[in-house]
């Protein structure tokens, strides 16, 4: 079994895995770091997002192999210490989460999005979130907190 | 302090802080030492007999713990799953009810049926090994829509539901009605088809079973909008334990819809196998189990007729639905095309007479249930329609001939032909206020405009009303149910003045830790931040029915106010003792108790604390402070309301652009206003979707689901949709005491015939099926040119 190593928020790990894991996989069973969800098996909900060199990945769409060496942040890395990110604070405020399965990635591909669009108009927002798929809000909140966490980060 | 928290306060969320950092605990989410991981071997036929299933050379690979088949199963003596409403047909002969095994023993009759299950140390062992079960089968001929299974000839389901039948139903007076079409001014006829959905919500089905050979009990995790219906389901009538030796966890569950009410196989054989191989057992959908297992919703095929007098007044309505009900009968389908539909046909309106006939029809396609609305948005599309066409047949503005024909606001309560009593309402005021948000005097000038950029702009109405929180019980029992539709609440005290609350419904997105929490805030004068609710835990939480049909705060909520009013009643007593006082003269406000008259007073956290450390204490009162309720409401709830769209159509790419959603909905009193939006988005985004996105698809000749991914149907994506304009009217329902109706379902039920009603206006036709793609509204705008040229 090929070993893997990379650093998962701020700090390094290796572990031994079957090729064909996945680097969802990889957090989610062999870190435990289970914030990173899996809704679906054609790369298409988003819920797997995180952060790989910096920029916004769908982790069941890359094996752990591919982010040996890299730099991750998942959703339990974007805090410090006990203050969230901006953007946490404003799914939060804005009511941007139902049944929360969505929103990791929604948050991770949102921090994504700002950073390349400092100050997004609402269809922007829209049009960079088409590859996350929430059931519950019907996005009008979620364009609502991205927004307002665009104006504070 | 409970002012910002209490009833009518947008309190944010206190379940928020685990979701947005990561710290939520979805089923999947849990490992159980010694856990193995199920995969299921699934038909790839939508109709076959199963010859052989041979597991020799899949028992033989790596980290294979077990194989069953359905004969393993049958053989253990497990039931098969049941339906819980029985329904009746016209000939008073109860419906067809065909065995629903949990693993297909002779024949399988849907694609993903499942033919056997594969355990494994590691879940990819165990789909390593399923793709060596080899299976034989014998392919059948499928029949995949409901009216061709009802035709004679079609291909036969199940041997004991002739003809497809499950059964054959009706309800109303149909020769009063027949005698009021024959006087008739006017009659408007419309065919219809309310597509098939696939529910998906974004946590896919999950379940963890683990049997405890010391205690012979077992621990279920699993992903359910009712854990204390599916522990009774799975002991009593599927695998025969006791309940005491049972406990169903549902953690956090991410989204239902209705598609996680229902006892489905994957679970029960989870926790059978754990049995059998005594060790935990996981399973997990992939989300091409979940488009092939995940109960379906709608998929209605109907005729409609309205009779209106000459002034536009209804007289009577006719429907003739054929509902599909797919290959086997899931936990509540009987109801959901009968008593949670037809009532509903006399929507906001005065419609003197109704005859409403279903015929219930197997299908060789996944079992169809509740989903979101659940039979309301079948009924409220139909009608929305139906007033449509009559409004633009008898050129009288849409918004008049709703009106002409609202039951008046002082008509309350108002029994309606078809079983409903309404306890309330004003849909007058609702509609006025929808009108004036919408500005639809300025509409003529929008439309103008719109042409002019070669755009075709419509509008849209919808006046709906839903019936929520199912009650009382023996009403749903004299209609078939096999249920008690109550609910249970517990307020405990700590010793410190803090509080649990236990509710036996359950939070999946809807944020009771929060709404419930605002109840006991403003009834006990508790800090919000003191309060915790507890749901989704049978050991945990008194049995309680859970969470669907909009139920929980009216049924739920009304349980824990009853709660705070048996504290109340015992702190009275503390109180009285505390304050050397007559109990007559406590006087309660918020959690201070006063003698009356005076100043002197004591807070509940003192009371509390006295009756933990009683020893200064009335002699006949029980010590502790924790009540628990149960409550059964007296009537449904009906929430109603009037949303309106407008839409931009691109006749060149028919493409449809909603411009403007307005929603205006009294849902009674409300907890939380900015959850009650939240609802209100999700549901017009999920009834959008089935209006111009979703649409199941199964192949007529193979049965072969079409639309078994995300690539081929069409989720409604943050780019498909606006931001909506949600206004309130309230009525506070006099019938329970929050005053308060239900607002999880109102959105999807209102959205579709709004949006096809002004999808039909913009192009000027009389109708279009959903989903409006832009095919087939290209098609139209294309075949309907002159209007625009007229123009
Ligand atoms: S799990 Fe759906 S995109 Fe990765
Ligand atoms: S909050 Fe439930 S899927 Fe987005």
């Amino acid at each position: 079994m090929p070993t893997v190593s990379m650093t998962v928020n701020g700090k390094t790990v290796s572990r031994d895995v079957e090729a064909r894991t996945l680097l969802v996989q990889f957090l989610r069973e062999h870190l435990n770091l289970t914030g990173t969800h899996v809704g679906c098996d054609t790369s298409q909900c988003g819920a797997c997002v995180v952060h790989v060199d910096g920029r916004s990945v769908k982790s069941c769409t890359m094996l752990a192999a591919q982010a040996n060496g890299a730099s991750v942040t998942t959703i339990e890395g974007l805090a410090q210490g006990d203050k969230l990110h901006p953007m946490q604070e404003a799914f939060r405020e804005h009511h941007a989460l139902q049944c929360g399965f969505c929103t990791p990635g929604m948050i991770m591909s949102a921090i994504d999005l700002v950073k390349r669009n400092p100050n997004p108009s609402e269809e922007t927002i829209r049009h960079e979130l088409e590859g996350n798929i929430c059931r519950c809000t019907g996005y009008h909140n979620i364009v609502k907190a991205v927004k307002a966490a665009a104006a504070n980060m | 302090m409970t002012a910002e928290s209490g009833i009518g306060a947008s309190v944010r969320r206190k379940e928020d802080r685990r979701f947005i950092t990561g710290n939520g605990r979805y089923t999947d989410d849990l490992n159980r030492p010694g856990q193995t991981y199920a995969f299921f071997v699934r038909s790839p036929h939508a109709h076959a007999r199963i010859k052989r299933v041979d597991t020799t050379k899949a028992s033989k690979m790596p980290g294979v713990v077990a194989i069953f088949t359905g004969k393993d199963v049958a053989d253990s003596k497990v039931g098969g799953l049941i339906c819980g409403w029985l329904i009746k047909s016209k000939d008073g002969s109860p419906h067809k009810a065909p065995p629903h095994p949990i693993i297909a023993l002779d024949t399988v009759r849907h694609v993903g049926d499942q033919v056997a299950v594969v355990i494994g140390e590691t879940l990819a062992q165990a789909r390593d090994a399923a793709e060596q079960v080899q299976v034989e089968y014998e392919v059948l001929p499928a029949v995949v829509d409901p009216k061709d299974a009802a035709a004679k000839g079609a291909p036969q389901v199940h041997a004991d539901a002739p003809g497809n039948l499950c059964y054959d139903w009706e309800l109303g007076d149909k020769a009063a009605t027949e005698a009021a079409f024959a006087k008739a001014h006017h009659v408007a006829k419309l065919d219809l088809v309310n597509n098939r959905l696939i529910p998906n919500a974004m946590e896919p089905r999950a379940a963890v079973a683990e049997y405890d050979f010391g205690t012979d009990s077992y621990t279920v995790w699993s992903t359910s909008q009712n854990p204390h219906v599916l522990k009774l389901l799975l002991c009593a009538f599927v695998l025969q334990v006791p309940e005491h030796k049972m406990r169903v966890i549902a953690p956090d569950v991410g989204g239902g819809f209705g598609s996680k009410i229902f006892n489905y196989p994957e679970e029960t054989v989870c926790t059978w196998a754990s049995r059998q191989i005594r060790r935990p057992v996981k399973w997990t959908a992939e989300r091409s189990e979940s488009f092939l297992t995940d109960a379906h919703g709608r998929d209605h095929v109907t005729h409609v007729e309205l009779a209106l007098d000459k002034a536009g007044k209804f007289l009577a309505m006719r429907v003739d639905t054929h509902a599909n009900l797919g290959a086997y009968l899931s936990t509540f389908a009987t109801s959901v095309p009968t008593y949670l539909y037809a009532p509903l046909l006399a929507g906001p309106y005065t419609t003197p007479q109704l005859y409403i006939e279903v015929k219930g029809v197997f299908t060789h396609t996944t079992p169809v249930d509740a989903y979101r609305g659940a039979g309301r948005p079948e009924a409220t599309y139909l009608l929305e329609r139906i007033v449509e066409t009559a409004a633009r047949e008898m050129k009288i503005d849409p918004a008049e001939l709703r009106r002409r024909n609202f039951i008046p606001p002082d008509a309350f309560p108002y029994q309606t032909p078809v079983i409903q009593q309404y306890d309330i309402g004003n849909y007058h005021a609702s509609l006025d206020k929808a009108l004036e948000m919408i500005d639809y005097k300025g509409f003529p000038a929008r439309r103008a405009q719109s042409e002019k950029k070669g755009k075709r702009r419509g509008i849209g109405f919808s006046s709906y009303i839903e019936a929520c929180g199912i009650a009382p019980s023996a009403a749903v029992g004299a209609l078939g149910g096999g249920v008690g539709l109550w609910e249970s609440g517990q307020v405990r005290f700590n010793p410190t003045g803090s509080v649990t609350i236990h509710t036996g419904s359950h939070s999946h997105g809807q944020g009771h830790e929060t709404t419930f929490a605002q109840i006991v805030a403003d009834k006990l004068g508790v800090p919000i931040e003191n309060i915790e609710v507890v749901h989704g835990d049978t050991d945990k939480t008194a049995f309680g029915m859970g969470t669907y049909g909009s139920r929980s705060l009216a049924v739920g909520g009304s349980a824990i106010v009853k709660a705070c009013d048996k504290i109340v009643a015992k702190a009275k007593k503390i109180a009285a003792h505390m304050l050397e006082a007559a109990v007559e003269d406590i006087e309660h406000e918020r959690g201070v108790f006063k003698v009356s008259g005076t100043d002197k007073s004591v807070n509940i956290a003192q009371i509390a604390f006295s009756a933990y450390v009683p020893h200064n204490y009335p002699a006949d009162v029980e010590p502790g402070l924790d009540e628990t309720a149960f409550y059964d409401p007296l009537n449904f709830s009906f929430p109603a309301g009037t949303h309106i769209c407008e839409v931009e159509v691109d006749p060149d790419t028919g493409i449809v652009d909603i411009a403007k959603w307005v929603a205006v909905d009294d849902f009674g009193t409300v907890i939380n206003p900015m959850v009650v939006e939240g609802q209100v988005h999700g549901g017009i985004a999920q009834g959008v979707g089935q209006a111009l996105l979703e649409t199941c698809v199964y192949d007529k000749q193979s049965g072969q689901l079409l639309t078994g991914s995300y690539m081929d149907y069409c989720m409604p994506r943050a780019d498909d949709l606006p931001s909506f304009e949600v206004g309130m009217t309230t009525t506070p329902s006099p019938l329970n005491p929050l005053g308060v109706k239900g607002c999880g379902e109102a959105g999807a039920i209102a959205a579709p015939p709004a949006l096809i009603n002004a999808v039909t206006d913009a192009l000027g036709i009389k109708h279009l099926d959903m989903p409006a793609s832009p095919e087939k509204v290209w098609r139209a705008a294309q075949a309907n040119r002159p209007r625009m040229a007229a123009e």
